[in-house]
């Protein structure tokens, strides 16, 4: 092993000098880079007094973010492939499932890296940076988000918009406002709007679809107080909608994949818990507030019914949609995010108080957890701000009373 | 007194109303999902820029400084009104479509900006060519970000098909953000190439 690891030391030694100025590649200096630091240990250590023998560098907390990922991709292959023979009617052990389901999934992913990995390294190419791995993570994040039976030329045209309008545009990874795997979807959302809500969810033969429970619930109304029955005659019970045997987009339907990549965003520091937790706070305090809603009231002296959807119990809104994988993966982008610990709070609340107020006062988008980052997001900067001027005001007052007491 | 091209060349890109100064984004938003109202709008803002400019220039010596915004405003509100009637018996289907669009020229912010800051200080021949350079720098941006649109979001031109019929359309670019996008590539697209960037 050590043998291999020296070759491929000695290897890289021998080019680098091609790559470096003056060097016949100096252009694409960008791409030796990025595979130089990727295969080996980063030549930049500390030299000086202090030590930094292992700085956690942009690199590894963006694989950090992968590796969470993991869970959820294998099980949106399998359930991609579970629905697909689901909906033919054709019977099929786990194992064809699987390759069935990443036949579906793969190509979504690889075009995604591939048009976003374009993207990236004509910037870096353009811009003379170095090539940044978070494009790693939005390429695998954006096609989770995606329903299996989307276009490959939408996946193409999605993440190009997201890197370059979501990203680019503000001057590359660490500048960016918004999430860019979002900014993909929010585009196809809003442009392929047919292709991505509704009932395409499911990929079968002969175009058979099935909406998701959002989906169905958004077309609820005068179905008397017991949405879960409701639910459950169409199939989606809270057990079903828990272990993510239904249709929805790749990565988002099951919630035990999501917790493992919560757990292990949480332990190794690279996503924060303060968000996490205060999304759910807010999506659970707002969906019981929801519930004290009337159903029916009197308009112009007539008896007219509200829409039931308010009444769903609180549990529901956080096994239905994407809203775990949202806030888990997308809601904690440390650059999107706000960054105080206070912000945070504040920032992931409203995450989840937004989220349920599109869900169920909004009749035009069934799901609203994207809206909600992409919203938040925008927000974050300014919580921030007012935060940090609260620290300043405090601090300020103490001052004061401490130089009072003295003199 | 600067150069006459330089007068109607300067609005057009180093000085652009729409992308550079940031004036008028609204009705550029607002009227470029087609071709045929953008290209309404762009006569209407031109014609009503080239004779506020030089009515307002004619009367800059007479005009009581104090409520010299009133006097603009009467100026302007008459020509829009004027062209607004015209539209209306001329073009009633382009004129339904732009709605209150045309009527909110007065509000434009290029029209009183150009009023306020060139006409009131020089005379009607340069106001007038003034007028007519930032009429054509909005008509520009208007006609490029209608035709983007158009294309990208319908698949025809002037409502002529130029795609092929199976292209499904992009919901983004007939909804008003999608003129936001454009707008804001193009004027990355225009500092890129003249290299002029704005500390802000």
């Amino acid at each position: 092993m050590k043998d291999f690891k020296k070759i491929i030391e000695e290897k890289h030694d021998s080019i680098r000098s091609l790559f470096e100025e003056g060097g016949k590649f100096e252009k694409w200096y960008p791409l030796f880079e990025a595979q130089d630091t990727f295969a080996l240990t980063p030549p930049d250590t500390t030299k000086g007094m202090t030590h930094v023998r292992d700085g956690v560098d942009l690199k590894r907390v963006m694989f950090t973010v992968v590796v969470a990922l993991i869970p959820c991709l294998l099980w949106g292959m399998f359930n991609a492939g579970y629905q697909y023979y689901d909906a033919s009617g054709i019977e099929a052990n786990l194992f064809t499932m699987m390759i069935r389901g990443s036949w579906i999934v793969m190509p979504i992913i690889l075009t995604s890296y591939i048009f976003g990995g374009i993207w990236e390294v004509a910037f870096a190419v353009i811009r003379k940076h170095e090539i940044n791995e978070g494009f790693l993570v939005t390429g695998l994040l954006f096609p989770l988000t995606l329903p299996p039976s989307i276009a490959l030329w939408q996946v193409a045209v999605g993440i190009s918009f997201g890197v370059v309008v979501g990203k680019e545009v503000f001057g590359g990874t660490g500048f960016n406002i918004l999430n860019p795997a979002l900014t993909a979807r929010a585009y196809l959302f809003f442009a392929h709007a047919k292709d991505m809500t509704g009932e395409v969810w499911t990929l079968a033969k002969d175009g058979a679809t099935g909406a998701t429970p959002l989906g169905l619930g958004a077309s609820f109304g005068g179905e008397g107080l017991d949405v879960k029955a409701a639910l459950a005659d169409r199939g989606f019970t809270f057990g079903r909608m828990f272990s993510g045997l239904e249709p929805g987009s790749i990565g988002e339907t099951a919630v035990i994949p999501i917790l493992i990549g919560a757990a292990i965003l949480i332990v190794t520091g690279v996503g924060s818990w303060r968000i996490m937790a205060g999304a759910c706070a807010g999506l659970g305090a707002t969906a019981i507030l929801m519930n004290l809603m009337p159903i029916e009231g009197q308009e112009a002296g007539e008896i007219v019914q509200f829409t039931t959807w308010t009444q769903i119990p609180f549990l529901y809104h956080f096994v239905m949609g994407s809203f775990l994988f949202g806030t888990v993966f997308m809601a904690t982008d440390p650059v999107s995010a706000a960054s105080t610990n206070i912000g945070k709070w504040i920032y992931g609340a409203l995450i989840g108080v937004v989220t349920v107020l599109v869900r169920v006062t909004n009749p035009g988008f069934p799901e609203g957890v994207m809206l909600a980052i992409l919203f938040m997001n925008v927000m974050a900067p300014m919580i921030d701000y007012y935060v940090v001027q609260a620290h300043i005001k405090n601090r300020n007052a103490k001052l004061r009373k401490f130089s009072y007491a003295k003199g | 007194m600067p150069a006459i091209n330089k007068i109607v060349l300067d609005p057009l890109s180093d000085n652009n109303p729409v992308t550079v100064q940031m004036l008028g984004i609204c009705s550029a938003l607002a009227v470029t999902a087609q071709l045929p109202t953008a290209f309404t709008m762009s006569l209407a803002v031109t014609l009503v820029l080239c004779g506020s400019n030089t009515i307002i220039s004619m009367l800059r010596n007479v005009i009581p400084p104090k409520i010299r915004m009133i006097v603009q405003m009467v100026v302007i509100a008459s020509l829009v009104i004027l062209v607004d009637q015209c539209l209306k018996a001329f073009a009633y289907e382009i004129s339904k479509e732009l709605s209150v669009f045309v009527g909110l020229i007065i509000t434009n912010c290029i029209v009183m900006g150009r009023a306020e800051a060139f006409a009131m200080a020089n005379p009607p021949k340069e106001s007038f060519l003034d007028g007519l350079g930032n009429g054509l720098g909005y008509s520009a941006v208007l006609i490029i970000v209608a035709t983007i649109r158009e294309i990208l979001g319908a698949g025809t031109l002037a409502g002529i098909q130029v795609l092929p019929s199976s292209y499904p359309g992009n919901g983004l670019m007939v909804i008003a953000p999608g003129a936001f996008v454009i707008i804001g590539l193009l004027i990355w697209l225009q500092r890129s190439i003249t290299k002029k960037y704005e500390e802000a």
